[in-house]
């Protein structure tokens, strides 16, 4: 399927800020599962953008703004071809050994709840007992936008039993390294079937080591695996190693943001392959 | 159990020990009341020059003087000569440990050290591996602490890798012991501590990325007045002749660091930070962090600035860690350790744990993510509920334990209401990495526990110091 990003992130300030910097992880790379036949970053500012890697192999834009501005916006558009692969991760740089990928962060501490509600996850069976946890965890968290902030632990949300997609991914990944399954966070794209194309952010979702598998994707928030809908930006262990963006600015005052996010099929371009 | 006094060796048997004679001599001549008169001017010095320490949950105040002890310790040229070399080998090691599990890891796979202690440590760093810091240089300054229990039992009892602290009070000491005893260092070939700062400003410069100028730029990077260690960061910004900066202070553009100054923006080539690796660049690590600058591992990750520490160093002072500190040695070096560690019980292996619970009231058991003497027990010294709390402690998560045998810390001569009484001390020398390799100050600092039979010296546990004097044949 070939999937059309169209992403842009507007920044409004009251009072101009007079440098900002902006660590951007939003372009994705191509694997297996994926491939980009194109994609573009730039800001309507006088702004330098520099590409690197970061040490988990997401690709990195490094954005520095030193003129004042009272208004900015990053511009990401781009086309992917995607193709089902059953969830499983293939032909990504894996830069890390997977045990870095039991590390516990802020974000994904399990507490004694969560520690009591993955217990019933554990065993054998991998594949199977991890598709359960994401089922598990799809019933039990309600998805509410308006539940929870950005720097919610999986703890908190465990309790309040509500919240998004990233809640999802956090609790997973709380409870799946609480049972020695090395797994990581990933934000990305997700085209929705049911034709909604306006989103008001970035998908999330988790991936998993799974024994002769590899890294298989789960998405607790929506209680399937990533297929062909799905595309894949940036991993981490948590949010913050795979936020679209961290910045910060100098100066400013009053900042508000707003996100257009259109995500959509492309069924005539997919016969100019 | 027989102490070594560092006067007096062992049990205090076989008289005064060569180094310490004409020191002995000395006291034997001074009229009794004039080290209790110098002791007290050496107070006052300090009190004026502004030399404090803040110490956590102290309720009383939030900066008082660390104690300083006028009786000098002194370690003597042979006894020196075998210290450095041990030191800079371990030293040299750590760095060799760290490019290795930033880069190739081959001492995980080659199982000398287990992955998980490694991988999972909460020091290690994933956002290093693959990174390089400039020249190599990892562990710019070490500060390992060393403890004596006979005439050749010298052991490292921690590696401070991180952000280590006490080179000003090395330096202060000595500033001190010369105006008030003169004399005595006409006695004494003791070796200059004072080139410690002109060594440090050589290892930082070398250490610069290959891109920065002849004359690279150096900042001492401090969390500001706050912080416990404020006194020391502008102290040593002083005698290195560069500026002290806040985060506020810098910021990164297109890659590269600058300093806000009168003139305009200057570039950054060398920070030496003495702010946590947590907290030094929110938009990688700790979000909320105000101590850091935003983009400064973009900085580093390019090669464009030298951190001193580099980040993530921290793995390799880990309780955890250290225990494999031999093994280490061994596999990055090919000689044998020249310098021991403590013999180290680790928690997570169950025959040693059994061993451990069944000995509580004997050994020092310590958190392997504690420091400054918190989060242990000494288990000679506790009481039974003590104990008992740390038996559920470590039942519950014993792989966050080591425990050790007591050790009979060596005692040196201290001044204790109006006498000469022996009090337990241990050793900081300071190691100090470039491009041109591993040297030791010649002196350091020695830490002493003032309360009668104490084994605590951490500063923040009310130990006070000494001048170290290391002897030049």
């Amino acid at each position: 399927m070939l999937i059309r990003v169209e992403y842009s992130t507007r920044y409004d300030y009251e009072r101009a800020p007079h440098f900002v910097v902006q660590v951007l992880r939003k372009t994705p790379r191509s694997c297996e599962s994926q491939h980009v036949r194109r994609w573009a970053i730039e800001s309507d500012v006088d702004a330098r953008i520099r590409q690197s890697e970061d040490a988990f192999g997401n690709i990195v834009h490094t954005l520095y703004s030193e003129k004042p501005v009272d208004t900015m916006t990053i511009s990401v558009f781009g086309e992917v071809d995607t193709s089902d692969t059953g969830g499983v991760l293939q032909g990504w740089p894996e830069r890390q050994h997977a045990l870095v990928y039991l590390r516990t962060t802020p974000l994904t501490a399990a507490d004694e709840a969560i520690r009591d509600f993955a217990s019933g996850f554990g065993g054998e069976n991998g594949l199977e007992q991890l598709h359960a946890l994401m089922n598990a965890i799809n019933d039990r968290i309600g998805f509410d936008t308006g539940a929870t902030g950005v720097s919610h632990t999986a703890e908190k949300a465990f309790a309040l039993g509500r919240g998004v997609c990233q809640d999802h991914a956090h609790i997973f990944l709380a409870a799946a390294r609480w049972l020695g399954v090395p797994s990581r966070y990933v934000s990305g794209h997700l085209r929705r079937s049911d034709g909604q194309v306006e989103q008001e952010a970035a998908h999330a979702w988790v991936e998993a080591l799974v024994d002769g598998l590899g890294w298989v994707g789960f998405d607790p928030a929506n209680g399937l695996c990533p297929d062909e809908n799905y595309v894949r930006v940036a991993s981490g262990l948590d949010y913050l190693g795979a936020s679209p963006v961290r910045g910060s600015s100098y100066g400013g005052m009053g900042e508000s943001m707003s996100v257009q996010l259109r995500v959509h099929s492309h069924p005539q371009s997919q016969h100019q392959q | 159990m027989s102490v070594f006094d560092e006067m007096g060796g062992l049990g205090g048997g076989g008289g005064v020990r060569a180094c310490y004679q004409p020191l002995a001599r000395w006291l034997a001549e001074a009229p009794a009341e004039l080290l209790e008169a110098r002791s007290r001017q050496a107070e006052l010095y300090f009190r004026r020059m502004g030399i404090t320490f803040s110490v956590y949950g102290a309720a009383d105040s939030n900066e008082r003087l660390i104690p300083f002890d006028v009786v000098p310790r002194i370690v003597s040229a042979p006894e020196w000569l075998a210290l450095e070399a041990g030191l800079v080998q371990r030293v040299a090691a750590i760095n060799l440990f760290l490019k290795d599990i930033y880069g190739r890891q081959e001492c995980i796979r080659a199982g000398i050290v287990p992955a998980d202690i490694v991988l999972t440590n909460p020091h290690f760093r994933p956002e290093m591996v693959g990174r390089r810091p400039p020249q190599d240089v990892w562990v710019h300054i070490a500060g390992v602490d060393l403890v004596r229990t006979a005439e050749d039992g010298f052991y490292v009892l921690e590696d401070n890798v991180r952000t280590p602290s006490g080179m000003s009070y090395m330096l202060e000491n000595r500033e001190m012991m010369m105006r008030l005893f003169p004399d005595l260092f006409s006695e004494y070939p003791v070796r200059p501590v004072e080139t410690y700062t002109d060594m440090l400003l050589s290892a930082l410069q070398s250490s610069a990325p290959s891109s920065a100028t002849r004359d690279p730029c150096v900042v001492v990077l401090t969390p500001g007045p706050y912080n416990s260690a404020y006194y020391e960061h502008s102290f040593l910004a002083d005698k290195l002749g560069v500026e002290l900066v806040e985060g506020g202070d810098l910021y990164v553009n297109d890659g590269q660091v600058f300093m806000r100054t009168t003139e305009g923006p200057k570039k950054v080539d060398v920070i030496y930070r003495r702010v946590d690796d947590d907290f030094l660049d929110p938009l990688t690590f700790n979000p909320e962090s105000a101590l850091g600058v935003p983009g400064l591992m973009t900085a580093y990750q390019a090669g464009n600035v030298t951190l001193a520490n580099a980040v993530g160093t921290g793995v390799a002072d880990d309780k955890a860690v250290y225990t494999y500190m031999p093994e280490i040695i061994r596999f990055f070096t090919g000689e044998e350790p020249l310098l021991h560690n403590v013999p180290t019980w680790r928690c997570r292996e169950p025959d040693a744990l059994k061993e451990v619970l069944s000995r509580l009231d004997e050994l020092v058991v310590k958190e392997v993510g504690g420091s400054g003497g918190y989060g242990m027990l000494i288990g000679p010294a506790a009481t039974k509920a003590e104990i008992e709390t740390f038996r559920k402690k470590l039942a519950a998560d014993p792989a966050a334990f080591i425990a050790q045998p007591t050790l009979a810390l060596s005692t040196a001569p201290t001044l204790c209401h109006g006498g000469l009484a022996g009090r337990h001390v241990d050793l900081r020398p300071f190691v100090l990495t470039g491009a041109k390799g591993v040297e030791v100050a010649p002196g350091g600092l020695t830490r002493v526990a003032l309360n009668e039979g104490s084994l605590v010296v951490n500063s923040s546990q009310g130990g006070g110091t000494k001048d170290t004097w290391v002897l030049d044949a």
